[in-house]
């Protein structure tokens, strides 16, 4: 069925290789080559000294599936996504709303909610703990209490939580904003005229015209609130008793693979990790046929 | 009619209400971080009575001093390199796959194009090890060129400039093709520079990207001399994490610079996240 190029569309197709080459031979070698690499690795044992692989089969699987460490670290993160995906996407919607009603001084709002997106987390996670200090921080002497904000292991993890809302609710804020944008203004003239009120207007036309842009924020953000990893590393001490109780898979990867240099057994938690992102995009993707609404 | 206008006005104060309290909250932490760092250690950690303004003088010498002891000069060349040399290749790269993929047809185009979007739908946490043992090997640890390494290519940003690329009306080149243009003049003269915006969004997501990461610098560059201001602000909390002036005074040195280039370039950055809607 193939049939011969003409020179035209030869030359074309040489253009275009070597357009795309740098790209793709940057693909293969710096992400499908360390994709398959991790995956052998967790099948091997770093020798002494950091050399070498030595092959062990699921060995390395057996223990880091019957480590409770490891199911805690996932229960950790995926309480952390359930802080911050819901709450950040729902304080995220109320301000993008409001903020789309043409009012006066709101271009100050917006740039006030996305400032934390600029901010690298290792220096905001920082004035966080500060801000918790059971002693001296802010929090505990303005409301007159004594919470240990971040070494309850109780509530640790929804301190971390608050955090993680507050970083991302302005870049939720912005996707909300370009999709209310999309939204035409005559479903709104159209259920004024009928009587709707602003409340029943949100329920019945924002929320489900809005619902593929939400979709897609919910989507980004799960995936990114189960890699989380800069709030639980600059916020608790190697020494808080929280510790156990918040930190992340990616934390527990990071410190198996490059704080104790054991790269076989950082990999299989990886491959673990990958699995169930994957399993969780696939239930999204199932979910997005029934929950979104087409136009 | 009155009763209308009346309800209005009163959403108006409580939307007004609302979104004054949050942004309140929202600034509590950047208006804590420079009050403790110009307060002294002493005035930072009193309890009875507690301050929240300094009370004897403002410390605004706090970050001279933390600019000279902890080598912040050096902390933010390292950075500045990295962004510049991520935003380069990255653009680089991409534009020309963007332009290769949206407008050109070639055989194996689309299993091409199939491994960009198998990349981004991949969670790059899969990619470090083998990446750090590459750049390990390669003799780049505690360099520019390891910190880079990652960001030679963007799956995310051809897939952007994809679609930049194919939105741009058909008959320009064309009409270029008609006048003899081969296919790179028509990239360079007529359709990059066109992409403009499309090119700005992924510069402004590759430097946030780049500024806020923190695992891999703290892999690949481990000495206090070569790393970036992400990394080299964790390695100081764990060193001098009690001194609180000075975690403040540090931390707004860390953030100030795009904090600076976001207060000029808002506009850009806000379309530039809102038309990517990248993962950061």
């Amino acid at each position: 069925m193939k049939k011969k190029l003409t020179p035209a569309e030869k030359n074309e197709a040489i253009w275009a290789w070597c357009f795309i080459l740098p790209t793709i031979l940057g693909l293969i070698i710096l992400n499908f080559y360390p994709t398959f690499n991790t995956i052998y690795q967790s099948f091997c044992k770093t020798g002494d000294f950091g050399k070498g692989n030595i092959w062990v089969g699921l060995a390395n699987y057996k223990v880091v599936l019957a480590n409770s460490e490891t199911w805690h670290s996932l229960w950790n993160t995926i309480k952390y996504a359930l802080i911050e995906v819901p709450f950040g996407v729902a304080i995220a919607l109320v301000l993008a709303v409001f903020l789309n009603k043409k009012l006066k001084g709101t271009s100050l709002y917006r740039t006030i909610f996305f400032l934390p997106m600029v901010c690298a987390p290792a220096a905001v996670a920082m004035v966080w703990k500060w801000l918790y200090n059971q002693q001296f921080g802010l929090l505990n002497n303005i409301f007159h209490s004594n919470v240990a904000w971040i070494s309850n292991p109780k509530i640790a993890w929804i301190s971390i939580g608050i955090i993680g809302v507050w970083s991302v609710i302005g870049y939720n804020m912005v996707l909300f904003i370009s999709g209310l944008q999309e939204i035409p203004g005559d479903y709104y003239e159209a259920a004024s005229i009928d009587g709707a009120t602003g409340i029943k207007q949100f329920f019945h036309i924002t929320i489900p015209l809005l619902s593929p842009t939400t979709f897609f924020i919910v989507q980004t953000r799960l995936i990114g609130a189960l890699t989380v990893f800069d709030l639980m590393f600059m916020v608790m001490d190697k020494t808080n008793v929280a510790l156990q109780n918040t930190q992340s898979i990616v934390y527990l990867f990071y410190n198996y693979a490059f704080t104790n240099g054991n790269k076989g057994y950082g990999a299989t938690i990886v491959v673990v990790l990958v699995v169930f992102i994957m399993i969780v995009t696939f239930i999204l993707q199932k979910l997005e046929k029934k929950l979104v609404f087409h136009n | 009619m009155e009763s209308v206008q009346t309800r209005d006005k009163v959403n108006k104060i409580i939307i007004y209400v609302i979104l004054t309290i949050m942004a309140i909250i929202m600034l509590v932490p950047f208006v804590w971080m420079i009050l403790t760092a110009v307060k002294t250690n002493q005035e930072a950690i009193s309890v009875d009575p507690f301050y929240i303004f300094p009370h004897n003088g403002w410390h605004w010498e706090n970050f001279a001093s933390v600019w000279r002891s902890y080598n912040f000069f050096t902390l933010y060349k390292n950075t500045l390199l990295m962004i510049f040399f991520r935003v380069l290749c990255a653009v680089l790269t991409a534009t020309m796959a963007g332009y290769a993929f949206g407008r050109l047809n070639f055989p194996g185009k689309n299993a091409m194009f199939a491994l960009v979007l198998i990349q981004m739908m991949i969670p790059s946490q899969i990619f470090i090890i083998p990446q750090y043992l590459m750049v390990s090997k390669m003799g780049l640890l505690n360099t520019v060129s390891g910190l880079v390494f990652p960001g030679i290519v963007t799956a995310f940003g051809t897939y952007l400039l994809k679609t930049g690329y194919e939105g741009l009306p058909k008959d320009l080149e064309e009409a270029a093709s008609i006048d003899g243009c081969n296919i790179g003049q028509r990239f360079l003269k007529i359709m990059m520079p066109l992409t403009r915006s499309s090119m700005v969004s992924l510069s402004i997501f590759t430097a946030l990207f780049a500024f806020k990461d923190l695992m891999w610098p703290m892999i690949v560059c481990t000495r206090a001399e070569t790393t970036t201001l992400s990394a080299g602000r964790a390695k100081m909390q764990g060193q001098y994490g009690s001194d609180y002036p000075t975690m403040m005074a540090s931390a707004v040195l860390a953030i100030i610079p795009m904090v600076i280039i976001y207060v000029i370039f808002q506009k850009q950055f806000v379309e530039g996240i809102a038309t990517s809607g990248g993962k950061l």
